[in-house]
This record gives C-alpha cells, structure tokens and sequence, in this order.
C-alpha cells in the first residue's frame, strides 16, 4: 500500500509501521500547528517514538532519563504554565509506576496531559511480565477525570492521538509495540472520542472489544457466518472510559449474548466496564469475559501469547460457539434452579 | 536591593499578625498542621508581602510569579495568607475543613483562589514547579516559580529526580526553599531517616545552595534577591527554621506537626506571638 491519506493528513504508510511509529509521527503535525504541545519522555525515546518530535522540536522536547515519576509531575507543571504537554514511556510504568503523580497531579488538578502509553498488554512479550501491562485500563478507569483509549489499530491511533488534543482533560492512550495487524484500510470512518465503533452488524451475540482484539473479532465474526452461519456483531469499544452505554445495551437488547475481549486482566477492564452499564440496566444477556483470567502473563512472542489466552482470532471464535449454546433465562425460569 | 530596617519591621510585624491567624484558623478547623506553617510563616511573610509578582485580585494573571507548596500539609499557613493578602474573604477561613469546604489541610487549586498547585502528596512539588519554570521559558516568560519543600519531604526519592532534572536543563527560573525545622512526624529527621549533610547533596546534584536563618528577615531578604539573580543552575536555600516557631509551647515540640487548639491554648498562643520578636 502506497502512502495514505486522511481527509487531512499525509503522514505515513500504516503497513510498515508500528502504531507508535504513527504516533511520533502524527504528534510532530500537530507540533508543526501547535506551539503549546511539548513531549516529555524518561528515556524512551525510540522506543516510543516521541523521540521523532524531539527530533523535529528539540526546543520542547524533555528526556527526563529514567525517572517516571518526575516526567508526569513536570509534565503536570508544564500543563499548569500553558502547554499541552505529551507524555510518553511503556503502559507498565505509566500506570503504575508514576501513577500518584498521574493521580494527583495529572488528574485531580484536571490537566491536559495527554499520555501515549506503549507496549500495553502482552504485546512486549518476549520482556517478560515486568514490562506486561495488564491492569492499566482497570487504573486508568478508577481515576476521575481520566479518558481512556485503546486504538484497534495505527490507523486509529492517529485519530485517537489527534481527537486527545479536543480533550481539555486528561488522556491515556494505549498502543502495543510491534507490527499489530491493520483492522481498519485508512482513518477515514467515524471515530469519536467515547463513541463504538460498529464493525459488523449481527443479531446472534455480540463481540465488544478493543485494541489488538478488534482484528480478531472481526475476522472471527467473518468465519462464523461463513462456517457456522452464526450472525455476529462486533464493537469497537476504543473508549474505555466515557464508555458508550447506548452501544452496549443496544447490543444487549438486539443480539442478547455479550462477549468482551480485551489484552487485560478480565478483572476491572473493558469487560469489568460492560458489566457494570448491564448490571446497571436492569437488562440482563449471556454474558463472557476473555483476557488474562487474574494472573501474571506468560512470557513468548505476543502472538503465541493472544493465542494462549484467547485474545486471537481462532480463540474468540471458539468463545462465540460456546455462548450460542446459551439462552439468556427470563426470571419465571429461575426456580428450578434455585 | 537589601530590606531596609522599617521594611524589616514591618515584615515581623505582618507575620505576627499571620501567625496569630494561623492559630485561629486551628481552632476552627479542630485541628492543623500548626508547627510546619509556624516555621514556614516567615519564608511566606517574605514571599507574598516583598518578593513575588502577584495580583490578588487576578488570580490567574498568566504573568504572575507562581508559587508551590511543596509542603502541602503547610495548607493552614498560606491559607491564612492568601486570605489576608486578598485572594479570598477572611471569614471563609472559618470553614476550614468543615463538610464541602473549599478549604481542606491539603489545599485544592481548583477550589481555592492563588493556589497554583494542589499539594500534599510529598515529594511531588518540585516535579510540578520544574515543569511550571520550563512553561515559562518555552513561552519566553519572563515570571518565576517558586518552591517551598519540607526538609522531611526530601526524602522522597522523586525529589531528587527532580534535582537531577532542574540541573540537567538548566532551570534557572526557579526558586526553592527547604523548610529545615528538623522534625518530622515521627520525630527528628536525623533519627528517622537522616539528611545531612543536605547541603552537600544539594551540591551534588549541581544545584546552588545558601543556608540561612528562615526567620532572620535579613537573610531571607538577601537570599531570595540573590537567587533572582542566579543563571545558569537552580538554587537551594536551605532555611533553618523552628518547628512552631512564635509558639513558646510549640516550639520544637515534634507533637505539633499537628495538633488542635482550643480557646484557652489559642489565647496563650497569641499572647506568645505579641511578646516574640
């Protein structure tokens, strides 16, 4: 695929490179417009890419070495003084690591800083389980203030980047790290901020999910209609938090079987997130997490990793088959049960 | 430009009258950090009365100089100053801690006027303050910031990243105090986690430092002009202070880090204040 264009960018050919490849790049255009936007990064900056601003912006870029609490807390001040300030390092050590200083002086204040959190999930595989990152969008939910985004693919990134910067507040977007496949042909659909993305109609269940799953999902929804004839809707749920409650429970209402799929711990992310809107509905449905079943990730390449887990597109297929095997039960059923 | 005597006098005089507000301020919110705001009163006389570019009645003056209490617990004592310097009406104070009071022991800049940033977490302030001084430079500002550390605090370790950081870039906008009263919580810094020699690893990080007595309006005075001065690195000054100081019964006392104060105590506490120097 030659270079592609946005309705109005230019930038970069999403085949041959990471989303944090289009990262770096997006951010240096909308550097080029803005001279608030200042990137900030401990000692990650090839590793993340912001280090293409810096390259482009020397003047307002800052490694501030390996020091993760201080790049959010100096980014917390620049934001105070003005500038809109982008943060960026792996998800493990932005969630976690620094995550009083993302709390306290990112979010209580109600600043924008915008954090572009690489290596999410499993997807660093090979590092091993320190540099995993499988409870971040549990974190980032509880924190008020916060939005949350996880881009399905590169193409996504840049509008989920792009969009970051219409938030007054503050924003975590996670990215993977290597080659994720391309779900989307070019960021030309509707991406807003806290609004699903529906990827394939279907009245039998429905599959919501984000990031590196939504590939999968919908290849897994492609086959089942084709092998099995079992009609599958897929949401691209890329906003964990504002989440779109009318996505959810329009799914719930029409396809009655709910199954979310994150690379996340199942406790307290996306799935933890769908729950609580249809929990809260008073409706109910079949309903299925898949993610990391509360534990520590496996080490290896991330693709034998989603396989392990599920997260791939042969493993939410298999998921799928096992819900169509149940019926949500009306409370008269109840009894027997009981 | 040294302070002459009258402006000298006229410092002690206000910090007083601030200090005696402080105490007020305990008896109505039933309980304050009262010690670290006493040995801090005269850093803050000298900062809000002399030295920082701020207009009261703006608050948000994007040309103000910005201050950071690093030391958030010290809420009490640059509350009871905002309000007298005008931000707010002094009667608010009142409320201190009350239920959806603006005003908690650890003050919130989005509820409360001339806080520039919300503290009480240690060791979080400096980071904020550096990256408030690289605001102003990337904007060709020409304000400073200002930060006023617990000697406690610094043994958090993100101080020191801070440090690091504010020599590496060269943050010479910046001016931060240590409140060297030599009490914590649990009791002296050198029996709990030992500091010194502070100084010395201040200059190790590459930073400028002067040690002064934080009382000593004169030192104070010539510090600060001093360090308005400084190019080309960040400076410390260290301000040897007593914990409750004004209070006889409090000075150096570790117990009040935070205590209450009831009518009798406050009455005895003025009293104190009136008679000291």
């Amino acid at each position: 695929m030659a270079e592609v264009t946005g309705t109005t960018w230019t930038v970069y050919d999403a085949n041959v490179m990471t989303q944090a490849d289009i990262y770096g790049r997006v951010l240096c255009e909308l550097g080029k417009k803005d001279p608030r936007i200042v990137a900030i990064t401990a000692d990650m900056a090839h590793s993340t890419k912001i280090g293409v601003f810096g390259e482009a912006f020397p003047e307002r870029f800052i490694n501030v070495g390996i020091a993760e609490q201080n790049a959010f807390g100096i980014a917390a001040g620049l934001a105070k003084a003005g500038m809109v300030p982008f943060v960026s390092t792996m998800s493990v050590f932005a969630s976690m690591r620094a995550l009083e200083q993302v709390r306290t002086d990112i979010c209580y204040q109600n600043l924008g800083v915008k954090i572009i959190a690489t290596h999410g999930g499993i997807s660093f595989g090979q590092a091993g389980t320190t540099h995993h990152c499988t409870e971040d969008l549990a974190i980032m939910r509880a924190l008020a203030n916060m939005t949350a985004i996880v881009p399905a693919d590169g193409y996504e990134t840049a509008n989920a980047v792009r969009a970051s910067l219409d938030v007054p507040g503050p924003v975590y977007i996670r990215l993977g790290r290597g080659f994720e496949p391309l779900h989307y042909a070019s960021e030309d659909y509707d991406f807003q901020i806290g609004k699903a993305v529906q990827i394939a109609d279907g009245s039998d269940v429905t599959v919501i999910c984000c990031g590196v799953a939504v590939y999968h999902a919908a290849e897994a929804a492609r086959i089942l209609k084709e092998r099995n004839g079992i009609s599958v809707r897929v949401l691209n749920l890329h906003t964990i938090k504002p989440i779109d409650e009318a996505a959810i429970m329009a799914a719930v209402v029409d396809t009655r079987r709910i199954l979310t799929v994150e690379e996340h711990n199942v406790l307290g992310g996306l799935g933890t997130a769908v729950a609580d809107v249809i929990a809260q509905s008073g409706k109910g449905c079949v309903f299925a997490k898949t993610g990391l079943p509360d534990c520590y990730s496996e080490v290896g390449y991330p693709e034998d990793l989603y396989s392990h887990y599920g997260i791939d597109t042969d493993g939410i297929a298999d998921r799928v088959l096992g819900l169509m095997g149940k019926e949500f039960e009306a409370d008269e059923d109840w009894e027997d049960e009981v | 430009m040294p302070l002459s005597p009258d402006e000298i006098s006229a410092l002690q005089a206000k910090a007083r009258e601030l200090r005696s507000l402080m105490i007020d301020v305990t008896v109505w919110s039933g309980g304050a950090h009262i010690g670290g705001s006493l040995s801090a009163a005269d850093l803050l006389t000298a900062l809000y009365y002399k030295y920082l570019r701020i207009r009261p009645e703006e608050p948000d003056w994007p040309d103000r100089d910005r201050f950071v209490l690093s030391k958030g617990h010290g809420g009490v004592g640059l509350a009871s100053v905002l309000a007298d310097r005008g931000y707010f009406q002094k009667e608010l104070l009142h409320e201190f801690n009350h239920f959806k009071s603006p005003f908690g022991m650890h003050l919130d800049g989005n509820k409360v006027p001339g806080v520039d940033a919300s503290t009480g977490s240690l060791g979080h302030g400096l980071s904020m303050a550096v990256g408030m001084a690289l605001g102003a430079r990337f904007q060709g500002k020409s304000w400073l910031t200002y930060c006023l550390l617990g000697d406690g605090e610094c043994d958090e370790g993100s101080v020191w990243e801070a440090a690091m950081a504010a020599h590496h870039l060269k943050v010479d906008n910046l001016i931060t105090f240590v409140d060297r009263n030599r009490l914590m919580i649990d009791g002296p810094t050198e029996d709990v986690m030992a500091l010194e020699p502070l100084a010395d690893k201040w200059r190790a990080f590459g930073w400028g430092v002067r040690e002064i007595d934080g009382h000593d309006y004169a030192q104070i005075g010539e510090a600060i002009e001093a360090a308005q001065e400084a190019k080309g690195a960040p400076l410390v000054i260290i301000a040897n202070t007593v914990k409750g100081k004004g209070v006889d019964f409090m000075e150096n006392k570790v117990q009040w880090h935070y205590g209450s104060v009831d009518s009798d105590l406050a009455a005895r506490a003025k009293a104190s204040i009136a008679g000291g120097a």
